[in-house]
């Protein structure tokens, strides 16, 4: 038996907050005048996460968040939305950035303008699950790309595969 | 005879580990099943007492090896019912043998306009090997539906294999939905028009009597991992003329008969699929398993799931946001159950029960198209096997309670 890799902590997963966001997620109403649209696909699960974004003067001004997922990639998405609404895209990607290091290395110390998002930490101690959190985050990246490349391609959806 | 588990499960030390603090329950079988410790045994006396390469050496140890991987064809020729030993190729899984047909078979005698008939419940494993021949050769493929009961729709059959079939690729039983298929009707309507079947067996040789002669099937893949013996071994069983006219697979040693610099002759079947060193040692413990199983009788095998799939159904029937798939009648499926629960992800349910003890498989399982026919993007599924028993259904339902209490679907509990 594989004793000596540590068990990670189930309550680690799934934290009150998680729940919370999964229960009740944030800006989940469709954007119905969005400038760019956003799909993430993870195959591996069939995780699908939509997202409509509004820009102005350099900031994501609105967000919606949808799709069909496992309760980490609902609460990640849904927590992203409120971090990320009124800030400017490039403190936006630096804090995808420090999103996707907090998924990669577990002892990396989080830092504190993640906010809420810092409850999705254990997640990183279950890495099957890590792409669940971090699909949404790459859509938006998607999404930003899709701005700087000036607008949307035909059939107006950019899709990310994770 | 009835299926003793508690007397079998001495036969599985896995079974003694715990998960989590917890008393393991393996309901993962169809993934792959748990060995028994004469199968180890097998493994570890192939490697301490005959380990050689087979078929070259004139040694003691290589005859004794070459004999015994040539017994285990024989063993597995036998449990199928197949005519002879040279029906049968070993390969690496069910997937190499698919791909070895469609390679040796597909290539050779497949000309564009030619139609294969496969079904939307179909494992990757049986999809993409034809998809990639279609594409090199402008072969036309075909799908039978599903209805409502997880079972080929009729009309299908009759629709899609005519004349311009020249292969009726189907699984024997789904991994996903349990559904037994009518391969036998299927074999004769196909013959009928000149067709060839193909079954992936991965799912039901493991788990009914299956006879290769009354199903007249003219191909079957199936893998040992999946019926208690080792990972890394498939089978690939054929009509003999067919091996005969196939060209090889990989070309290599063992599967020449002579080699010059700019041609070779091949050796006779089976071997001439078999290129290179084979797995010896876990062809050679392959037999231990099969004999566990034809010492149980792949009928009462058969009869343990039934009442195993019977009581499942009933347990979760009673867990209110339960979704169950596949065909009603536990006659008419096999030892799987695949469930959704509501407002819960399968991978969510898959970790609250893993924390429970409980091993079940959660994703697509490798049928994508059938999600999407049954308009899901995943299911969680229990499968079963001859040391699972019906108390086992306790962590189960349990562990779905608690991941509907976690997640704060609607819960009243039954049994």
């Amino acid at each position: 038996m594989p004793q000596s890799i540590p068990e990670p902590e189930f309550d680690e997963l799934y934290r009150e907050l998680i729940l919370d966001h999964y229960r009740n997620p944030r800006h989940s109403e469709p954007l119905s005048d969005a400038d760019v649209v956003a799909e993430g696909y993870n195959p591996l699960c069939g995780d699908e996460v939509e997202l409509r974004l509004n820009f102005e003067n350099g900031s994501v001004s609105d967000l919606s968040f949808g799709g069909r997922g496992c309760s980490i990639s609902r609460a990640s998405g849904s927590m992203m939305t409120d971090l990320v609404i009124g800030k400017p895209i490039e403190d936006v990607r630096r804090l995808s950035e420090q999103f996707n290091k907090m998924m990669t290395d577990p002892d990396n110390e989080v830092p504190e303008e993640l906010g809420d998002l810092e409850a999705l930490q254990g997640v990183a101690k279950f890495p099957v699950r890590v792409k669940c959190a971090t699909l949404a985050w790459h859509t938006l990246e998607d999404g930003f790309k899709q701005r700087d490349e000036g607008g949307l391609p035909p059939g107006g959806v950019v899709r990310h595969e994770e | 005879m009835a299926i003793e588990t508690k007397r079998i499960r001495e036969d599985f030390p896995i079974l003694k580990r715990e998960v989590h603090g917890k008393p393991l329950v393996y309901l993962d079988n169809a993934a792959t099943t748990q060995k028994p410790q004469v199968l180890i045994d097998a493994l570890v006396e192939y490697y301490s007492s005959y380990n050689a390469n087979i078929h070259r050496g004139i040694h003691a140890l290589a005859e004794e090896a070459t004999g015994k991987y040539e017994a285990t064809r024989q063993t597995v020729a036998d449990f199928i019912g197949a005519p002879d030993a040279s029906n049968i190729v070993f390969t690496r899984n069910t997937t190499e043998s698919i791909n070895l047909v469609a390679h040796a078979w597909g290539r050779k005698f497949l000309t564009a306009g030619d139609e294969i008939v496969l079904s939307t419940m179909e494992h990757h494993s049986n999809l993409v090997p034809w998809q990639t021949l279609a594409k090199e050769k402008g072969v036309v493929l075909r799908f039978i539906d599903i209805d409502d009961d997880g079972q080929f729709v009729q009309d299908d059959i009759e629709r899609h294999i005519g004349p311009k079939t020249k292969l009726v690729a189907v699984t024997h039983m789904s991994n996903v939905l349990g559904t037994i298929n009518p391969v036998r009707e299927i074999a004769e309507r196909a013959h009928q028009h000149g067709a060839l079947v193909l079954l992936d067996g991965a799912q039901s040789v493991p788990h009914l009597p299956v006879n290769v002669q009354e199903l007249d099937c003219d191909f079957l893949a199936f893998s040992a991992h999946k019926m208690l013996g080792p990972t890394g071994v498939g089978v690939l069983y054929a009509k003999r003329e067919l091996f005969e006219e196939m060209d090889p697979f990989l070309g290599g040693g063992e599967m020449i008969r002579r080699v010059q610099l700019e041609e070779s002759t091949w050796n006779d079947v089976p071997w001439k699929f078999e290129a290179g060193t084979p797995n010896i040692g876990d062809v050679c413990a392959f037999s231990a398993a099969i004999d566990y199983l034809s010492g149980l009788g792949m009928e009462n095998v058969r009869a343990h799931e039934i009442e195993m799939v019977q009581e499942g159904v009933r347990r979760l029937a009673n867990v209110p946001g339960i979704t169950i798939y596949g065909p009603e009648s536990a006659e008419r499926r096999g030892g799987v159950i695949s469930f959704n629960l509501d407002n819960v992800h399968p991978h969510d349910l898959g970790t609250v029960l893993d924390h429970h003890g409980v091993a079940i498989r959660a994703g697509h399982h490798c049928a994508q198209p059938l999600m999407g026919r049954l308009d899901v993007v995943a299911t969680a599924r229990a499968s079963f096997y001859v040391y699972n028993e019906k108390e086992e259904f306790d962590a189960l339902i349990e562990g779905i309670e608690a991941a509907a209490r976690l997640f704060r679907a609607p819960v009243h509990t039954g049994a």
